[in-house]
């Protein structure tokens, strides 16, 4: 296992028949990853790119060891659909599926940590470990094996950067995209010491985003706890102040949130900053000049 | 999110038994006149413009009557007022109540600690914000109990409530936290929270829905916000849609790569004026109807910036290059296109063959959008 995934993730995919489903059942498949079943209820016995497609999750689960779930089912359903993973002992769900309502999310967090489990996500681009599997729906094209560990709360703008870090000639050894929810199962601080204590990772990028005080709160894990060099970025720098009524996101976030306070902090820990997404794979690639050196 | 107007809110707060001061809307000054005549709320009363933003009290948007032709008056003053860009259209009239003290209360979710937290504070009546951090008592609530018998009390304790007063916190507090839930609410905050002899009133009411959660809240569908035509047409199409001053357009995938093509725009001295999150779509008709809808917007020039994945680049080529078909001729624009990852060879070549260059790095494309439109600010 190098970070949450690997050649031995055996991937169900929920929401298979879908269209979604199907398309990246394929990609994650070219990936080289081992995708053993599907879920939709109703559609047993059918084949999805050849990929056996149950009515359950427990019965995926007997039939074909599946350890790690791909959740594309829409919103409306997808809290069930978790549940019932985790209710089927698959321990890691990655959920794609957008526009999940948060208090839903909330209820699939708590319940997944209650029993040991671990959510990907929602609305999140998933997990991909180049050479050895993906979950999700990162587009392949952008990764090659290496030693680069990437983290983002972003979707498009991760493949932009892990892409620009492959023509800088640099692979990845991990990339998550935690998504940009209100609610995510797994946070900065939460990915950081998967990162921190992978072997095959020699370099972490994160990638963040304004609002919230997720980046904050990463600067603080990283300050005490994480020894690898870290590259930071924080997109929405310039963007407007968004409009928003009742005072009490501004509570929360007091004197936080802002692309200035990430920045600072993320400095203050020790990172490097880039200022644009095309200065990241040239910041990268000085770490690893200079630990190439020692 | 949808942000409910106080009324709306207190609607709200009386299915959930939150007590209220007795009130009614009125969009007319004649209206107010005879709501407060027929005693439907009784004198002395308040006058209250129905509008989303803050400090209605030092803009002059709230008033008192004392009689049911000064109730007209201050309706008259107030409807029709632009407040800090919203007309008024409605004005709440409420009782006027005898209060000796004024709370905050709220309820809303902490994204670090994935828990709804209910803020407190002594200190009501003026902007949270403006209270110092030491006055605020945050109180996570874990979803599967429920706000406990504890937690209350604490609140309580914070809040310097005892005897029946408490009592009725005790009750407001389990009602708040159920429309929190029920509604799928962001945000319930009363403030202030007043007390009221041995009691508790709510006298304002603010209310925030989550989008996200629309499909189980058919009856918010008719509230819209202060989105600008554009904006609503963008939002019926599904297209992340946000119009602000500037003259270049910017057409991107994902809100992550759309704010980064805004920083180096505004690096390089570009002026964003119109963004637009095409966000996953394997649909060129899609593509076809955001260009459309960017050229009405008439900005100077449009940055296309595509990292293609679940959206791949021919798709966007395509519809690309139906709306220059199609766009009339007065809504011509200079256009820099930047399109890379998923069938990005395919998507270069569509383009190539329409007589539009793809640039392929983010500096190179940012400036020459920039020139495009007139040069750096």
């Amino acid at each position: 296992m190098t970070v949450l995934v690997d050649e031995n993730t055996r991937v169900l995919v929920q929401g298979i028949t879908g269209h979604q489903g199907t398309v990246h059942t394929r990609q994650m498949k070219a990936f080289g990853t081992r995708v053993v079943a599907g879920v939709t209820p109703g559609k047993a016995g059918t084949e999805v790119e050849g990929v056996p497609v149950f009515d359950t999750v427990r019965e995926a689960v007997a039939a074909t060891q599946a350890n790690a779930s791909c959740i594309f089912v829409p919103a409306p359903y997808a809290k069930d659909a978790l549940i019932e993973a985790v209710d089927a002992g698959i321990l890691l769900s990655v959920v794609v599926t957008e526009h999940i309502p948060f208090h839903d999310m909330l209820v699939m967090y708590h319940y997944s940590r209650s029993k040991g489990g671990r959510i990907i996500g929602p609305n999140c681009p998933g997990i991909a470990a180049p050479g050895k599997a993906k979950v999700g729906i990162i587009p392949n094209v952008v990764f090659q094996p290496g030693r680069v560990g990437v983290i983002s709360r972003s979707g498009t703008l991760t493949y932009e950067i892990v892409n620009g870090i492959k023509e800088r000639g640099l692979g990845q050894s991990t990339c998550i995209g935690l998504g940009g929810d209100p609610v995510v199962g797994t946070s900065f601080v939460d990915a950081l010491p998967l990162f921190q204590g992978d072997p095959e990772t020699d370099v972490i990028v994160l990638v963040g985003e304004i609002g919230g005080t997720a980046e904050e709160d990463g600067a603080e894990y990283i300050r005490h706890h994480v020894t690898k060099p870290v590259v930071a970025y924080i997109a929405g720098r310039s963007a407007p102040p968004g409009k928003r009524m009742g005072h009490a996101g501004a509570i929360i976030s007091r004197g936080r949130g802002t692309a200035e306070t990430k920045l600072a902090a993320l400095s203050a820990a020790g990172a490097k900053v880039a200022r644009f997404p095309y200065e990241i794979p040239d910041l990268v690639a000085e770490i690893v000049a200079r630990q190439a050196r020692r | 999110m949808v942000k409910l107007a106080e009324w709306r809110g207190k609607e709200l707060f009386r299915k959930y038994g939150i007590p209220l001061p007795r009130g009614q809307v009125a969009r007319t000054p004649e209206e107010a006149e005879a709501l407060a005549r027929a005693g439907t709320v009784p004198l002395p009363c308040v006058v209250k413009a129905q509008v989303l933003a803050g400090g209605r009290g030092k803009g002059g948007a709230v008033r008192f009557a004392n009689t049911p032709e000064e109730a007209k008056t201050a309706a008259a003053a107030i409807l029709g007022l632009e407040f800090k860009g919203e007309k008024v259209r409605e004005v709440l009239l409420e009782e006027k109540l005898p209060i000796a003290r004024e709370l905050y209360l709220s309820i809303t979710l902490d994204r670090s600690l994935r828990l709804p937290i209910v803020i407190s504070s002594a200190q009501g009546g003026m902007e949270i914000e403006t209270v110092d951090d030491t006055a605020i008592e945050r109180t996570p609530v874990h979803p599967f109990p429920g706000l406990a018998s504890y937690e209350k009390r604490r609140v309580a304790h914070v809040l310097g409530v005892t005897g029946p007063v408490a009592k009725s916190l005790d009750r407001l507090l389990d009602s708040l936290w159920t429309l929190f839930n029920r509604e799928d609410a962001e945000l319930v905050e009363i403030n202030p929270l007043a007390v009221v002899g041995e009691g508790l009133v709510a006298l304002d009411a603010k209310v925030i829905i989550e989008d996200d959660a629309a499909f189980r809240h058919p009856e918010y569908a008719d509230i819209r916000d202060d989105r600008t035509p554009l904006e609503e047409i963008a939002r019926e199409k599904e297209i992340a849609f946000v119009q602000l001053d500037g003259n270049i357009g910017v057409i991107a995938n994902g809100a992550g790569l759309t704010m980064a093509t805004l920083d180096v725009l505004k690096e390089f001295g570009g002026n964003p004026g119109v963004f637009l999150d095409l966000g996953g779509t394997d649909d060129p008709k899609k593509v076809t109807e955001a260009f459309l809808l960017m050229a009405r917007a008439k900005p100077r020039a449009v940055f296309l910036n595509i990292f293609g994945g679940v959206t791949r680049c021919d798709t966007v080529a395509r519809g690309l290059v139906e709306a220059m078909k199609q766009v009339p001729d007065a809504e011509r624009f200079p256009l820099v296109a930047r399109i890379r990852g998923n069938n990005e060879k395919e998507g270069v070549e569509i383009l190539r063959a329409a007589g539009i260059t793809s640039i392929p790095t983010l500096k190179d494309s940012a400036q020459a959008v920039i020139a495009a439109a007139g040069g750096a600010a």
